[in-house]
């Protein structure tokens, strides 16, 4: 053995020019220098991982801009605004009959002679007036409110119904999964356009003799029946999503394992199903809220949207279209807004879902 | 015929990188060996030792981030780097094919069996519709498929992971090429299915007479079947040699790791000893050997140079200091 | 395959049924019935509607009453112009029918074509310049864009004329239905063939030889089609909801035209008729839908 091992040292020494090394390279490098060479990869958590994607998405993140400042001044002007959203604009306390159809930042002779009597400075026509007199920026403010609450409201409300409902199916499996989803299937193929449609016409009929007089008229029979609908439609997808993704992860060899060492049912749900479909569901929310914009704004343009003095985008638009000859600002101008809205919302989503989706990375 | 010649294919100095966002992963550094027709080698390594990477770069189907940066790759003394896309394609699937590890999505799912066959055949002979049909037939008969010709009109979803393993490996040898590229062949399959692809394979070489080589992370599956065996790691070559000398000689010390690991049927009362931490990150290599984090006899040396490949013995090659070391001892002694 | 379309035609009749059922029977939650207007009627009036729908049966009879005169081609007479419905819609139908598949051809030929360069350039300037233009198509309503097309080329450039009888212009009209769903077929298809292009069965296809051409038309495209496929049921659903406001806009006498028309006026008749012919429309559109979805992908089975 000796012997052999002997003739390989000689076989080996005489290929190698020995000569570049010195005795202390043969020494026995210590676990720490070993530790130096072994570089690993930066290692993140799920969330800062997501974010810092995020972060460098140019395009989402000027959406996260553009949707504040849309918020911040749907929220603070019509505390600076003077002027009303349904009511004609007076001067000094009278109507001021001559302020129709007032081009941007114009005044009216009534409101310029206001001016050079008392030396004040009247708040700006920042979009101009309507052809009923009323300030146009100030509809377009409120217009906006409303189309965001929609957005808003119909996207929690999808994700309320929707979170439960796939839930228990998700959960429970087996027979009550397999009705629950037939459930889901049926108002699926439903044409939900024309659903909406239908119900709108006759909930208006019905509704508006009901809420009369009460503070929901404020909202309007058409809005209250928009709500409806999007509860009674919208959350299907939502539904099966959230379905889908709870047996997905519940069949996930880690839940398995999770369970085979007698984790709780509880601590399973928190720390494995729940943070797994998180960020899936958030995207979905996110992107519900456009969708949910795009039906209101086509409702008010078919003139089932909400109703007068209360006025949103789509409206807006509607009303302008009589006369988009003369004034085509007040056409672009909620166009502009809605089409702004939305494609932040989808920019935003978009980016959302590359920066923590991973299953997509 | 000069040295060179004998060879059908030979890989000089490969240098694979993928470039991704967070920098270019060195795949494959630097790797060397030729390959005789007819014979079989077998590439072993961990996921990530650079071993798949290596076939792909010689067949010239990298994902589009990969790019080899440096070294040959010659088929019959032809740098096939260098040639243009329309002869890589006539020399894929003729002269080299390729079989993947996955039989469950390396066939397309919406199209039939035989149209995927008849497609094969037909991109590199000028066979008829009906001779292609035939061929194919043959083919799956020659694989040992039962009823053929049922099964050229159905679809993979319809068939168990051996058979579709089988219609790879009837598709990839339809053009009768000189050399198999088997990337884990067996790896998603149940192990009684592995022994019978093993088999078919090393039947039809007999028939067909191509060279094979296959890739693989299980020291067992090669055995028996290769001539000549190399061991990467992190991207580069550790050892090679035969089957004897790698499993009753091993020279570098991530191979005896290895060895070490691996339950033996002639050894079963020694302990198993797994190898301690982790593989290694390909986008920061070490400095020095690339295994030496993980060498329980890491030297100064290791870790900050590369070791060049010794000879240890007849057609026995190993990249590790301790050869040097004991070369070092020997001559201290004198 | 034969047993697969039995199976969905009868699913689409099943649905057919409930979609009609449940219409008919929320547009009698309105009060006094979908067939009677506020406005004061005659005595001789009311009869004949009583007669003629059998308002005085239960109204499980009136639903198969209606129906079966439906199906028939008696639709009922509208509240407001006092016309048979359905020869009033068949004309109208028809140019309805050559708008919609007009902007359905458009919107899914085009929208395939733009989602492979996007794919194939991706990261190159035309995928950056798509991504730009289908990321505007996905955020502007049909009836914005509609508006400000007219508003543009009519009116401000003059390039078209506005729509009339005489001169059928249907460039604008189209354009304003076909870019959403178009937009959304091109990302839809770009996702679904990088997804396919990442596939080992298309490193299969490398090594077997096959030109690059091919493999992007013929084994990715195939698998990339599928969602694609999926999309084209909603796709008829958009254009057809889509339409109503197209066609007011450019004041085009088609169906759409009329059903906001109707919904303005109240004209419960014409709103229920309308929307049980619309609602089997998108029936029969996700009918074809799964057929197709099943010849394009042999893995789809019934359930």
């Amino acid at each position: 053995m000796a012997e052999e091992k002997l003739k390989k040292r000689a076989f080996l020494s005489s290929q190698i020019d020995l000569s570049k090394f010195n005795a202390k390279d043969f020494e026995k490098a210590t676990d720490e220098e070993k530790r130096q060479q072994d570089v690993m990869g930066e290692s993140t958590t799920f969330f800062k991982d997501g974010m810092r994607r995020l972060r460098k998405n140019p395009l989402a993140m000027a959406s996260i801009v553009v949707l504040i400042i849309i918020i911040a001044i749907a929220i603070v002007a019509p505390h600076i605004c003077p002027y009303s959203y349904s009511s004609i604009i007076t001067v000094d306390g009278r109507r001021d009959k001559g302020a129709t159809d007032l081009e941007p930042m114009q005044w009216s002779e009534l409101e310029a002679q206001y001016m050079e009597k008392t030396g004040k400075k009247l708040f700006p026509h920042i979009f101009g007036t309507d052809s009923m007199g009323r300030d146009y920026f100030i509809r377009v403010v409120y217009g906006t409110r409303v189309s965001l609450l929609v957005g808003i409201v119909a996207a929690v409300m999808v994700l309320i119904i929707g979170l439960i409902y796939g839930s228990i199916a998700g959960y429970f499996g087996g027979t009550v999964d397999l009705i629950m989803m037939r459930i889901v299937d049926v108002i699926y193929s439903l044409p939900d356009m024309l659903i909406i449609i239908l119900l709108s016409v006759v909930l208006q009929e019905r509704l508006t003799p009901l809420i009369k007089g009460t503070s929901l008229a404020k909202l309007g029979a058409n809005m209250i029946s928009m709500f409806i609908v999007f509860a009674l439609l919208y959350w299907v997808g939502m539904a099966r999503l959230v379905r889908g993704q709870i047996l997905q992860i519940k069949n996930n060899e880690y839940v398995l394992a999770a369970k085979s060492i007698g984790t709780p049912n509880g601590r399973i749900l928190r720390k494995h199903i729940i943070p797994n479909c998180l960020s899936i569901i958030i995207i979905t929310t996110a992107l519900q809220i456009p969708s949910a914009i795009f039906t209101e704004s086509y409702l008010s343009f078919i003139g089932l949207g909400v109703s007068l003095p209360l006025t949103s985008l789509g409206s807006l638009a509607n009303d302008a279209r009589a006369a988009m000859q003369t004034y085509p600002l007040r056409l672009v101008i909620p166009a502009v807004v809605i089409s702004l809205i939305v494609l932040a919302f989808n920019l935003l989503g978009d980016g959302l879902r590359d920066a923590f989706d991973t299953k997509l990375n | 015929m000069s040295e060179e010649e004998k060879y059908i294919l030979q890989v000089k100095d490969l240098h694979t990188s993928f470039f991704t966002d967070n920098g270019e992963v060195q795949a494959v550094n630097g790797v060397n060996f030729n390959l005789k027709a007819g014979e079989t080698m077998g590439i072993v390594g961990e996921s990530g030792s650079g071993k798949s990477v290596t076939a792909y770069s010689i067949m010239q189907i990298l994902a589009e981030t990969g790019r080899v940066t440096q070294g040959e790759v010659l088929f019959n003394g032809e740098n096939i780097l260098k040639w243009p896309e329309k002869k890589l394609q006539k020399f894929r699937g003729e002269k080299i094919s390729i079989i993947f590890q996955d039989p469950m999505t390396s066939l397309n799912p919406v199209f039939s069996i035989g149209w995927q066959l008849i497609e094969a055949i037909r991109l590199h002979t000028n066979k008829t519709k009906k001779e292609a049909w035939d061929r194919a037939v043959e083919m799956l008969t020659l694989v040992g498929v039962n009823e053929p010709e049922a099964r050229m009109k159905q679809y993979p979803f319809e068939l168990s992971g051996g058979m579709r393993q089988r219609i790879m490996i009837a598709m990839s040898l339809c053009c009768e090429p000189d050399v198999l590229i088997a990337d884990e062949p067996t790896t998603a399959l149940d192990v009684t299915i592995q022994a019978q692809i093993l088999e078919l394979m090393k039947d039809l070489q007999k028939r067909l007479g191509m060279a094979i080589i296959i890739v693989t992370h299980d020291l067992g599956v090669i055995a028996s079947m290769c001539d000549e065996i190399m061991v990467m790691y992190g991207g580069r070559v550790c050892e090679r040699g035969s089957a004897d000398d790698i499993f009753y000689r091993p020279a570098h010390e991530y191979t005896k790791g290895l060895l070490r690991s691996i339950p033996r049927a002639d050894n079963m009362k020694e302990k198993l000893i797994p190898i301690g931490g982790t593989p290694i990150n390909m986008l920061n290599l070490p400095q020095g050997c690339a295994f030496c984090p993980r060498c329980a006899n890491a030297m100064e040396i290791c870790l900050r140079e590369k070791p060049d490949e010794i000879k240890v013995g007849e057609g026995h090659r190993a990249a590790c200091f301790m050869n040097v070391k004991e070369a070092f001892e020997e001559k201290e002694e004198a | 395959m034969a047993k697969y379309i039995v199976k969905r035609l009868i699913m689409a009749v099943v649905a057919f049924i409930a979609v009609s059922a449940i219409t008919f029977f929320v547009m009698n939650l309105i009060p006094g019935g979908p067939f009677t207007s506020e406005k004061a009627m005659t005595k001789e009036v009311i009869a004949t509607l009583t007669k003629r729908y059998g308002l005085d049966k239960p109204i499980g009879v009136q639903y198969l009453n209606y129906m079966g005169n439906f199906l028939r081609g008696d639709w009922g007479v509208s509240l407001k112009t006092q016309r048979e419905i359905w020869p009033d819609l068949q004309s109208r139908f028809g140019v309805s029918a050559r708008l919609g598949l007009s902007a359905l051809a458009i919107a899914t030929v085009f929208g395939v074509i733009f989602g492979s360069i996007s794919a194939l350039t991706r990261n190159k300037w035309p995928d950056r310049l798509l991504v730009v233009l289908t990321t505007l198509g996905t955020a502007i309503p049909s009836f914005v864009l509609a508006t400000l097309l007219m508003l543009l080329f009519c009116m401000q450039l003059n390039l078209l004329p506005i729509w009339d009888v005489h001169h059928p212009n249907y460039i604008l009209p189209i354009i304003s239905l076909a870019v959403y769903p178009m937009a959304y077929i091109t990302r839809l298809t770009k996702t679904s063939m990088l997804d396919a292009l990442n596939q080992d069965y298309i490193t299969t296809a490398k090594a077997k030889g096959v030109p690059e051409s091919k493999i992007i038309f013929v084994h990715a495209l195939r698998n990339a089609l599928i969602p694609v496929v999926t999309y084209l049921g909603p796709e008829v659903a958009y254009i057809i909801t889509g339409s109503m406001v197209v066609e007011s806009i450019f004041t085009i006498p088609g169906m759409g035209t009329m059903f906001v028309q109707s919904i303005n006026d109240r004209d419960y008749p014409y709103i229920m008729a309308v929307t049980i012919f619309l609602a089997m429309l998108m029936i029969i559109a996700n009918l074809i839908t799964d057929i197709v979805y099943k010849i394009i992908d042999p893995r789809i089975t019934f359930d």
